[in-house]
């Protein structure tokens, strides 16, 4: 029982019951408007888990969230809400289809330019944001709501902009060959790679009916970077201090204003790495005009908070939610159901985690019950 | 004993327990009819709980209450106002861009048809009942430009409004000057003579022995007994609240001053509101000396602190330490500067609560190569640097390291702040309040540190609203009003009324 | 040129009036001590709501109404977590902007057979019917019911919020709780109701997005209309009146982009649609230092913790 209560108390008890509450409001949801809520989850886990391909498009899609989560937790452990990603991540798209259009050099050279053009520009719109705050005081959030839809007319400006436009379509410009990203690109094109492959089925369904790219990888290498700084370093330790308490941090000497400033462009620089990386990794690798938010941002948010903010939990965390969005899609296909319960669910997971006293507090009830039962029983002894 | 009509409260086995902790085990307390009732008890003692029991702020887990004899259900305020039961705060429960009168009459408001306010209906009757009790208040002006004594009777007022017959005063001298002190005893008296009950919770003896008829003693959350206050002693009561002899002196051997260590000239500084809070002060503190500030809170006290630690940008004026200058540059400089400072509010500038114990032992020094070359911070180093700290200050519980800093009992977070900053042997210390919220033991370990300190051959700037303290500790008495230094003395060459009447902006006698 | 006068001032009028109906709610919650950043979402449900409940009943008015219902509904979440549990308000205004969105296309599809937009739906009467000054030059003067709704609403929360015990009391709970607390004042009585009425009123703007200026619920019909309310909440210094000068601004600079958008000017389209949230961001430079929030704004209230 103790160890139960134990259990309750720690963050993957809040994490699980946020999710398990999640499909929970979802079935009701469901069942409400008059669908199968049973058929719909098996229509969604069977939407990503079925087959081969479908996990390597769950890890595909885990990329780009992956990123935004661990942006959004490596600035909310400094005590700054990036609700920004979005922005950041559109416009570190926009930027590498730029650098990528307009540069043809090597491979080595290329990705890496493509992909510092996406972090630079997420990145600058981080540390505006940043600076806004630091040196105006104005909230993040609100002053990244409006960089998220400045960025967004910004794309679609330079989609629509005579040097990007692709004539005849909706999007800009392929950006050069030399800045894919995907794995064994060129050779599972080749004679030598189809003749392998046809033997390997499985193999062959990944390599060839996916974008299976590098992307994932690096956001690994990023996430546990980012735990790192945040854990393991004097920079760390000052983002920390500024976002725990700032009077404090600052009386001790720590300067407030470019630590905010210096973390809200790591933050955004790793979203920016984010669009940079869908750009040089999946399919049409280019910008395209947005009608909607693309909500890779939003759904970051997610990611993030379901790990309690931490950068290495953000991993597990990708991996669900992506599974959750690219299954939901069979949802509607399968059984006809708006494939939006995916967003409901997810917003509620969001929710529930927002209420971090709610598993605590069964722990509390639990502990009463039992030391008004210890109570007893030693009065019923020493009677 | 038993519930009776001659007393207007009676509070029975009362216990409340918070979790783990049990605040009150089983207190009684009986308050006579038209009498002035004090509780006596150190910080954490259960004395302020014990009256939010009673105003309905907390239920009690076990225990009954009487009035006039007869048992009565509290379970909130509003049912404590209905029983005539009135509480002053020690924070004070004001809400600072209100009027006076709008305070007065919040959740009792003077209406007319559908809830519209009739504003001048309701300054007529706040201005009645100031006229009958003698009060000096504007009802038209706004809490955050009246003095604090005044805010005090505006919230008498409050309880008298609802018609309170019982006055609970929590700490209610704590921000006096000894002046308006007097001029509060006066007001009880006057109120008792008007046939009020008043209740006032306090750790500080002299006022008990001026005002009370009876002081009832709880020491960590046990009833220690009642007693007539004519017939007892400050010692004696000192001792049933703490448990032990205490002595009340702080002992120290005549300070030996050095060279000028800390020269501030002309100094001004406005607040964040952009009003000139220090105007023009000067001071100098020399190596092994204690400076103490007297002053109402409110007179530049904090500004003064904010500006030597580069908190906030001084107008004009000139900060020397040892002869370099370091006004308007950054807090970092005046730590490189051999200046540190024990924060007036701790929670706010000294610690990080969410951080390790080990966490806050580095702050400031956490670039230093000790702690890791580079960019790297070693959590070893911390964590070895912070066990020595906290065996030598005797920091507890013991093994601390990596505790996080909001589980330490407030004692025990002082002394890791004090521990941080004499471990780098500064050239001035700054003490603001140093003592705030701290039992009888932590007092004296702060004032004995202090001292240490000063025979180490620091300086001393201490800052205190509690003038007990700062004629006790320092070796010279300044004391500051209106953001100028009215008056300096040497240590027992100067009586608190003096002082009080410096701290108010008269002259001295 | 009058003409154009005229019609810059009618399509501002227009554009700010959802504005003020979200800025209102911003302001009667965060006057309570509760920061809402789940106006955004609460509009993005009465648009929906409100087209629905229109287009099947066939009365623009019951959908106003259904707006403001399903608002407050969504507030309710909101009132919960930041009341009830202390919840970091603003990741459950976060969340709720998650949320919404999704219920909202959710019962939109739901409703029509998979749509992401719903069929036009019957509007609101404009305030001198449909054809009032259609010869004149004032003909765009004929300004949205919901316009005037949004003014009356801004009087009467002024009115209310300083010339009653409840404004009195809303106030006090929104800069020191506790000492509401302690006269007897229910907190957390006073802070839900705020909350609910904000959900309404943030519901009414999103109705009047979508069955007054539009006629139908599209999945941008609001779009970051809320967090611009919130802007000028700030800008207004957390007054009825002066948040609503704040949309009027806000409106003014939507009602530039059409304008500009409309004739042969030369910045495109795309930059022009940037403009209301730079000035969003300026106007917040500018003013954001000068502007005072209540005291408690954002801070949970815990009885027995001062």
């Amino acid at each position: 029982m103790r160890n139960f209560e134990k259990f309750l108390r720690s963050r993957f008890a809040a994490a699980l019951i946020a999710v398990l509450v999640g499909f929970a409001i979802s079935a009701i949801v469901l069942a409400a408007a008059g669908y199968n809520p049973i058929g719909s989850f098996g229509a969604l886990f069977n939407g990503a888990f079925g087959k081969p391909k479908y996990i390597a498009n769950v890890f595909i899609k885990a990329t780009p969230i992956l990123l935004t989560g661990v942006s959004v937790a490596f600035a909310f452990k400094t005590g700054l809400f990036n609700i920004g990603a979005e922005g950041q991540y559109i416009l570190g798209s926009t930027l590498a289809t730029i650098v990528g259009v307009k540069l043809a050099l090597p491979m080595p050279l290329q990705v890496p330019l493509v992909l510092a053009a996406g972090i630079l520009g997420g990145a600058a719109l981080g540390a505006f944001v940043g600076w806004l705050k630091a040196k105006f005081g104005i909230h993040e959030v609100i002053t990244s709501i409006m960089c998220n839809w400045i960025s967004f007319y910004l794309c679609n400006f330079i989609v629509m902009s005579d040097a990007f436009h692709k004539p005849n379509s909706t999007s800009a410009l392929q950006v050069n060959g030399s800045s894919y990203t995907m794995i064994l690109g060129n050779w599972k094109k080749s004679e030598a790679g189809k003749e392998f492959l046809s033997n390997i089925h499985w193999l062959r369904e990944i390599l060839l009916k996916t974008d299976l790219n590098y992307g994932f990888i690096i956001a690994i290498v990023v996430a546990i970077a980012a735990s790192l700084v945040l854990n393991r370093t004097k920079l760390g330790y000052e983002l920390r201090a500024v976002g725990f308490n700032r009077d404090a941090a600052r009386f001790s000497g720590i300067s407030v204003e470019r630590n905010i400033i210096l973390s809200m462009l790591i933050a955004g620089g790793i979203s920016g790495l984010a669009g940079a990386l869908t750009i040089t990794g999946i399919s049409p690798h280019t910008i395209t005009l947005l009608a909607a938010m693309e909500s890779y941002g939003f759904n970051g948010m997610s990611v993030a908070f379901i790990a309690g903010c931490a950068p290495i939990g953000c991993i597990p965390s990708a991996i669900l939610f992506s599974s959750l969005i690219y299954g939901g899609m069979s949802v509607q296909q399968v059984m006809g159901a708006p494939s939006d319960i995916i967003s409901i669910m997810i917003g509620t997971i969001v929710f529930f985690t927002a209420l971090p006293g709610v598993t605590g507090m069964i722990a509390d009830a639990i502990a009463k019950k039992r030391k008004a039962k210890e109570a007893l029983k030693e009065a019923v002894k020493e009677a | 004993m038993e519930a009776s009509p001659e007393y207007a409260v009676q509070m029975h086995g009362i216990l409340k327990t918070f979790g783990a902790f049990t605040a009150l085990d089983h207190v009684d307390l009986d308050v006579k009819k038209q009498t002035v009732h004090a509780i006596l008890g150190e910080n954490g003692a259960g004395k302020t709980t014990l009256m939010n029991i009673l105003y309905g702020l907390y239920q009690a887990d076990e225990g009954d209450i009487f009035m006039g004899g007869e048992k009565v259900n509290i379970t909130s305020p509003t049912d404590a106002i209905k029983h005539g039961i009135g509480m002053v705060h020690q924070h004070f429960m004001l809400v600072e861009n209100f009027t006076v009168t709008e305070n007065i009459i919040l959740g009792d408001e003077v209406c007319g048809a559908a809830g519209v306010l009739d504003m001048g209906r309701a300054r007529k009757e706040v201005m009645e009942l100031v006229d009958e009790y003698g009060f000096d208040v504007d009802p038209d002006a706004k809490i955050e430009d009246i003095t604090v004594g005044m805010q005090q009777r505006v919230e008498i007022l409050k309880a008298l409004y609802r018609g309170a017959e019982v006055l609970i005063l929590d700490e209610p001298t704590a921000v006096l000057t000894p002046q308006e002190i007097d001029k509060l005893i006066e007001i009880m008296h006057d109120l008792i003579a008007k046939g009020k009950t008043i209740i006032i919770i306090t750790h500080k003896l002299r006022e008990i022995m001026q005002s009370a008829d009876e002081c009832s003693i709880i020491r960590r959350g046990v009833y220690m007994g009642t007693v007539n206050v004519k017939e007892s002693n400050e010692t004696e009561l000192a001792s049933k609240m703490v448990g032990r002899n205490v002595n009340l002196t702080v002992e120290k051997t005549p300070a030996h001053p050095g060279e000028t260590v800390l020269s501030i000239r002309d100094l001004t500084v406005k607040d964040d509101r952009g009003i000139e809070q220090v105007r023009g002060l000067n001071l100098d503190i020399r190596a092994g000396e204690i400076v103490g500030i007297a002053g109402i809170d409110g007179n530049g006290q904090q500004e003064l602190v904010d500006a030597i630690t580069n908190i906030v940008k001084a107008e004009s004026g000139s900060i020397k330490i040892n002869g370099q200058e370091i006004v308007n540059t950054t807090p970092r400089t005046t730590f490189l500067n051999k200046i540190a400072t024990i924060p007036s509010d701790r929670h706010r500038w000294g610690l990080v609560l969410p951080f390790a114990v080990s966490e806050n032992s580095v702050l400031e020094r956490h670039t230093e190569d000790t702690f890791g070359e580079g960019i790297k911070l070693d959590y070893n180093k911390m964590h070895d640097y912070t066990t020595k700290l906290i065996e030598e200050f005797d920091i507890r519980p013991s093994g601390c390291e990596d505790e996080r800093m909001s589980g330490l009992s407030g004692g025990n977070q002082q002394k890791a702040i004090i521990a941080r900053m004499v471990t780098s042997s500064p050239n001035l210390l700054i003490a603001f309040q140093p003592t705030r919220g701290l039992d009888v033991g932590a007092i004296e370990f702060v004032h004995k540190t202090l001292i240490a300190e000063r025979d180490r051959g620091a300086a001393i700037l201490l800052i205190s609203f509690e003038l007990d303290e700062v004629m006790d500790v320092s070796d010279t008495i300044a004391v500051i009003y209106h953001g100028q230094i009215a008056g300096t003395f040497a240590q027992g060459t100067v009586d608190e009324n003096q002082l009080g009447l410096l701290m108010a902006g008269g002259e001295a006698k | 040129m009058f003409g154009n006068l005229i019609l810059l001032i009618g399509i501002t009028l227009m554009y700010s009036t959802p504005l003020v109906f979200g800025a209102l709610g911003g302001v009667i919650s965060e006057r309570s001590g509760v920061t809402n950043i789940g106006i955004e979402g609460m509009m993005v449900i009465g648009a929906v709501a409100a087209a629905t409940a229109s287009y099947f009943t066939g009365n623009p008015w019951i959908g106003f109404l259904a707006a403001g219902v399903c608002g407050a509904l969504v507030a309710l979440l909101h009132a919960v977590a930041s009341v009830s549990f202390a919840a970091d308000q603003t990741i459950s205004g976060v969340a709720i902007n998650m949320l919404a969105p999704g219920l909202a296309l959710f019962a939109c599809r739901r409703f029509f057979d998979g749509a992401a937009m719903s069929p036009i739906a019957p509007k609101l009467p404009k305030i001198l019917g449909e054809s009032g000054l259609a010869r004149t030059p004032f003909a765009n003067l004929n300004v949205n019911v919901t316009t005037v709704i949004a003014l009356l609403f801004t009087i009467i929360m002024w009115f209310v919020l300083y010339k009653t015990k409840w404004g009195l009391r809303v106030r006090a709970v929104g800069e020191h709780p506790a000492a509401a607390d302690t006269l007897g004042i229910d907190v957390y009585k006073v802070r839900y109701i705020c909350v609910l009425l904000s959900g309404m009123l943030a519901g009414f703007g999103g109705a009047s997005m979508t069955i007054a200026i539009i006629a139908q619920f599209t999945q941008t019909a609001i779009s970051g209309h809320g967090f611009i309310a919130m802007a000028a909440v700030i800008f207004g210094k957390w007054t009825p009146f002066g948040a609503y000068g704040a949309c009027l601004l806000f409106g003014f600079t939507q009602a530039l982009v059409i304008m500009l958008g409309g004739g042969d000017f030369v910045v495109p389209s795309q930059i022009l649609s940037m403009l209301p949230y730079v000035m969003t961001i300026i106007v917040l430079i500018l003013f954001v230092g000068r502007s005072v929030a209540p005291k408690a704004d954002g801070v949970p209230y815990v009885k027995g913790s001062r």
